[in-house]
Formats: C-alpha cells, structure tokens, sequence
C-alpha cells in the first residue's frame, strides 16, 4: 500500500541503488522491514541482493529457512520461496553483523606486522576497549559494508543498522573514528608512556589518574593504544572510504517508524540529519497502521449509536431471553473497543500529517496481526512495501 | 519491590521503560518515601513523562518526595573526585575531566562505575529512601550493572579498586537492590526480557525483582460471549443492525475482531514469558492506555495500575 506514485516507489528506489541502509528507533520494525525489502528485491529484480543485519532474532532465521547464519554470508534456499509461493526473479542472501569478528578481521588487514596483529589481538583490553570506543559497534557495520560492496559481490545490500541509543550515531562513525585516531589528544595522552617522561602538563592529569585507577591499568591502556596506532594510516583511510561509500549516489536510507510520538520524533530528527549531511532519503517507511476503517466516519456514529443502545439492540438481535444480558455486554465491548482503536488510529493519522515528508516518499504498511515465522509472511510485509 | 532501595529499570527500546520508571517512583513517593529517580540515556523522556523542564544532574523536586535527576558521567566524576580524593581546585577539574572522560570512554567500565557509583553512593549515604533508575536498554544495562566486578577484576590497586568494594555490597544485596525489566507482549521484547533474565543471573549479582509487562490488552469477550459475537456476525442479526445503526456496522466488527486477534497473538507472548521465568519473580502487568501515553496524567494512571498489582495503596 503505497502512497505517492502509483505503488511502485520502493521497486523503483531498490531497482536504481546499489546500497540501502534500513534505520529507525528500536521496536519499530526495523529488522523485518529490511528484511522484507531485500526478499521482496531478490523475488522480483533480477539480482543478487544481500540482507546484512545485527542482531537477527532466531525467529527471522528459522523464517528464511535457515537453521541458523553467522558472519559469512548465506544463501537462503529457493525452496523456501517456493513453499511461500514465489519464483524469485533473483538471489537472496543474508549475514549476521559479528562485531568482534569484524574488528579482528579488520585489526588483521591493518596491523603493520604479525607481532603487532598478535599483541592486539592477545591484549585484555581489547575486546572491552573495540565494544566500547568512538561507537565502534557503527563503524564496524559500515566498515564492513564498505567492504561487501566494494567487492562486487551482490547488486544490492539491504543494511539493517545497528540499535544506536541515537540513530544518528553511525552516520559520523567514519568520521569520529578518523578523528580518534588523529587526534592530538590520543597522542598526547599516551605520550608519557612512550617516552616515559612526563611532561609538564600532562603530569596533575596522571598524578589523578594513577590514583583513581591505579598506574598499572592506565599503562595497559596507552599499551594498547600505541599497538592500535600502528593501524593509523590505514585505518583513516579506510573510514574516508567508508564516509564516501555513505555519500555516493548509489547509496540511499529508508527511514523506518510507527506512528507513535516517539519513534516519529526520532525518525524525523534522523532525516533532518541526513538531509544535513547531504545523504539520500529514499523512503519514509511508517510501520504497523492501523486499518483505515478504523477512521470511517459511518463506523463510529454506528459504534457510538450501539454504545447508547445496547438494550434495545441486544432484544433486537437475541432469540433467547436469557442471552440479552449477556449481548447487551457484548455490544457496548464491540462498539468501546472501536472507540478505542479509533483514538489510536487517529492519533497516527495526526503524526502521519505531521511528519515533515514529501508524500512520493512516504510508504505505510499496515499492521500485521501475527508474528513474522515464514519467508511467506516477510513476503508479505515486503508486498506492502513494494 | 518499593522496599527495596536500589531499583534498575531496564527493557527493549520503544517498551515504556522511562513511564514505568516514572510510574514505580511516583507511587514510591505518594507512599511517603523519599525517592530520586535518574535517567541515564539522556534524551529528555523523563522531563517529558514527568512534563516538567530539562533535568540536570543536580536532582530536583519534581514532585512532593519525588526528585529526578539525569546521569551525566562527568558530573559524576567531579563530584566523586571532590568527595572521595578530596582533588583541590576544583576550578582546575574541567579540563581534567574532558581528558578523564575520554579515557573514561575508551576504558572498560569506568563510565560505568560513575554512573552505578554515584547511584550506589545515594543509597548508602541514605540520602534517599529509594533510588529508581531509568535504566540503559537490555543490551548495555548487563555491562553496566557487571561493570564493579568487572573493575575489581582489572583493577589491582588505586582508588577505584577501593570504592568497588562497598559498591558490590549494595548492588549483591537483594534486600537493597534489584533489576526490573519492563517488557511489552510482543516477539522481541518478550525475547530478550527471558535472554536478560538470564545474562543478569550469569553475569551480574543484582536480583531480578520483578518484570513488568506494559500495554497489555484489555480481554474483550469471555468465552461464551465469543459465540454471541459470533451470533451478532451471522446474516440475520447484521442485516438488522445494518438497518438500525447503517453501514458502519461491518467496519465496528472488523475493529473487534482486531482487538480480539491482537490480544490473543499478545496473551501467547505473555504465556511464553511466564513458562520461562523462574517462579519467584514477580509478574505485573500494566494496561494498555488507548487515551494518551504520555505525560504526567499517564505516570499517575500507571502507579495506579501498579499499586493494584502490587496489592499496595497508591
């Protein structure tokens, strides 16, 4: 159910872009909207697409036909296209975003030498430090996209991006890791260690530090840092790399949301964010609406008439005396529970006027009243976005 | 679960962690106790749910008993670097602190260890009779609560290592401290509320104290009155209440039949819950609000709701 032109926006953004990046707040469906937009991709476009996602929820895997699927990317079986009734036209495949696998990975390609890969990867720190610094979790998923797409690989990746307390958080990530990297700060800091003299001005930092956290704990730190410098050079220019693959015409974001206060005020932060950034918004994706008869004028004023009238309804509708009392119950909760679901509908009505959006790229696709467990029902959810 | 004095209220994104937060410190502190409330990811839903202005981390009476306050590591440390190490000049923190946040940042735990700190130090210098957190989301609040062990491990010497002492006193007591999960009955949120029950039981030493499972659907027909609504569907009776109430009819049943499938696909969620928890944890279930869900007038229907739950006087 697409609004603006005609149905066919989403066939015609995912048949034009090399890389979409799916984003949004938590809870909003994000997960399965990208995965539906890759199946419904690789069904119908002549291509090889790839779904690469964080986190999936086993269910998303056992739905692809999949007992399971890591790191690597996996081919999901055309037989389970076939038991959802479709011929896909092209190829889908899937892969996990392994945080920790990707950074050894990287931290393999960069280190200058054996010695120096192994001490990083032997250093106690450096699980903890790689989870924790300058959003490494979104670097590494658009580090690793970088890295598919240049490849060649697949015509189209469909990036579920990673939870981010602020979606805006991986946008920067290049940069900030650049950043990290070059900055006088990170040099200065682990200075001393270095030359093991102290300097004037770094010495009340240290003299605090050392009896906050013990000189030992801050040595392995700036230890750790000075074998990650080792990596400068490339790994700057790799996030350069990154930040153009973001930047690249062929590259677009759908925005994902429900139609509730929050999740539509993160959404339109983000796309005031990409705008800012000059990235391509390809679609605005309002998730899991409510029916529209849900806002039928005809239906309330009978919902609102049954709620007033539930006596003389329920003698009108009842052959059994004994049944009345109980319809007369069943009436007012039909018609209540329409008046409650119309207030929400409503209310989603009011956001979607609300948010900010050329209507060519706004996209609505309605609730589905079960859980998402098969290729057919990802297919369906695609169906309405497509 | 209000009498204990250390609560983490954590959940999936997008769940009603911060109302249910509210909504648990609200009724705390209409019960007479002296309760803050702290948000720690601090993007202004607290000030909202509570409408009232921006929160700093200086906490503030927002409400009789009630003081809200938002968690900013730096803050944090200036005052446990005051407080603790007795640091001079205090003038002369900023700039040290900008350096100490950013290796605070780089280095496991230690943004951590302010955040729980400075809520672990409220508890024990009694300032407050409960201390309710807006927790981080499942996927952090794990790293956040098992950040003091963590410390102890890496840390051999140094002040630190001597403030995570008292720290895992307070958060190992399970008369004192607790975690709370807010979950909503859907597939994810239900998923990881059971995956975070156990990472806190593995990796932590703070209770579970109870799951508080938000937006739950009103039952709307019992099952004999299925079979009426079933009747009132049937060609007879909906020709006669087209005639009576016109064309609308039809779309007031599909809405009810909505409610009906909704709920159920939710009760099933609910059930998969309760057959995976351990039996001792309580289970609360909160209504979902049709009206507006947000606001101070929400926070109140909430702790309304719970105090039903818990069985206690709001």
């Amino acid at each position: 159910m697409t609004a603006g032109r005609g149905g066919t926006h989403l066939e015609t953004l995912l048949s034009a872009k090399e890389i979409a990046l799916v984003c949004g707040a938590g809870g909003v469906g994000k997960t399965t909207t990208a995965a539906a937009a890759a199946a419904t991709a690789a069904a119908h476009l002549d291509a090889r697409v790839l779904a690469l996602t964080v986190d999936p929820a086993r269910r998303l895997a056992t739905a692809l036909g999949l007992e399971e699927f890591g790191n690597a990317e996996t081919r999901v079986p055309t037989a389970a296209f076939a038991s959802a009734g479709v011929a896909p036209r092209g190829e889908l495949w899937v892969a996990m975003l392994d945080t920790k696998a990707s950074w050894d990975d990287l931290v393999r390609q960069h280190a200058p030498d054996p010695a120096t890969r192994d001490a990083i990867l032997a250093n106690p720190l450096y699980r903890n430090v790689t989870g924790k610094f300058v959003q490494s979790h979104d670097y590494i998923a658009m580090e690793r996209l970088h890295e598919i797409h240049a490849s060649g690989r697949f015509d189209l990746i469909v990036v579920d991006t990673p939870p981010t307390r602020n979606a805006i958080d991986f946008l920067d990530a290049p940069d900030r890791m650049a950043e990290f990297f070059s900055s006088r700060l990170l040099r200065w800091l682990i200075a001393p260690y270095r030359s093991r003299v102290f300097t004037a001005a770094s010495k009340p930092f240290y003299s605090v530090a050392d009896r906050v956290l013990g000189a030992q704990f801050l040595q392995d730190i700036a230890e750790f840092f000075i074998l990650f410098q080792t990596m400068y050079d490339g790994f700057v220019e790799r996030a350069k790399a990154v930040t153009r693959t973001l930047e690249d015409r062929r590259t677009t974001f759908i925005v994902v949301t429900t139609l509730e206060a929050a999740p539509t005020r993160e959404a339109e932060f983000f796309i005031d964010a990409l705008a800012e950034r000059k990235y391509h918004l390809g679609a605005v994706v309002c998730n899991r609406m409510l029916p529209s008869y849900l806002r039928d004028r005809a239906a309330a004023r009978a919902a609102d008439a049954m709620k007033t009238n539930t006596a003389a309804l329920a003698e009108l509708v009842t052959r059994r005396v004994g049944d009345r009392g109980a319809m007369e119950g069943v009436l007012r909760e039909v018609a209540e529970s329409y008046l409650n679901y119309r207030v929400v509908a409503a209310r989603e009505a009011e956001q979607l006027a609300e948010l900010a959006v050329p209507s060519e790229l706004l996209v609505t696709v309605p609730a589905l009243e079960r859980d998402v467990t098969s290729l057919a029902d990802i297919i369906e959810v695609g169906t309405s976005l497509w | 679960m209000l009498d204990r004095r250390l609560l983490f209220v954590t959940g999936k994104g997008g769940v009603g962690k911060t109302s249910v937060s509210a909504a648990l410190a609200t009724l705390a502190a209409s019960r007479g106790r002296r309760t803050l409330l702290c948000e720690i990811d601090a993007k202004g839903d607290l000030a909202d749910v509570l409408e009232t202005q921006p929160l700093t981390y200086q906490p503030r009476e927002v409400q009789p008993r009630l003081f809200a306050m938002v968690m900013r590591t730096e803050d944090s440390l200036k005052e446990y670097l005051r407080l603790q190490l007795r640091v001079p000049f205090i003038a002369k923190i900023g700039p040290l602190a900008r350096t100490f946040d950013f290796v605070a940042s780089a280095a496991p735990g230690v943004k951590e260890i302010l955040t729980v700190g400075k809520l672990a130090h409220e508890v024990r210098e009694r300032h407050y009779d409960l201390v309710v957190v807006d927790s981080s989301a499942t996927g952090h609040v794990v790293g956040q609560l098992a950040a003091p062990q963590a410390i102890r491990d890496v840390v051999r010497v140094g002040a630190v290592r001597g403030q995570v002492d008292w720290i895992l006193d307070i958060l190992q007591d399970r008369e004192q401290t607790g975690a709370v999960i807010v979950a909503t009955p859907e597939e994810m949120p239900i998923v990881e509320t059971i995956e975070l029950a156990a990472s806190l039981r593995a990796d932590t030493d703070v209770d579970l104290a109870a799951v508080i499972v938000n937006q739950v659907l009103p039952e709307l027909f019992g099952d004999r009155e299925e079979s009426l609504f079933a009747a009132l569907r049937a060609p007879t009776a909906r020709r006669k209440l087209i005639a009576e109430l016109g064309d609308g009819v039809d779309s007031v049943f599909d809405a009810a039949q909505l409610a009906v499938d909704r709920r159920r696909a939710r009760a099933e969620h609910i059930t998969a819950l309760h057959d995976a928890m351990v039996p001792s944890v309580p289970l609360l279930y909160l209504p979902y609000l049709f009206a507006r869900r947000h606001g101070l007038r929400t926070t109140k229907l909430l702790a309304t709701a719970l105090a039903a739950e818990l069985g206690v006087e709001a």
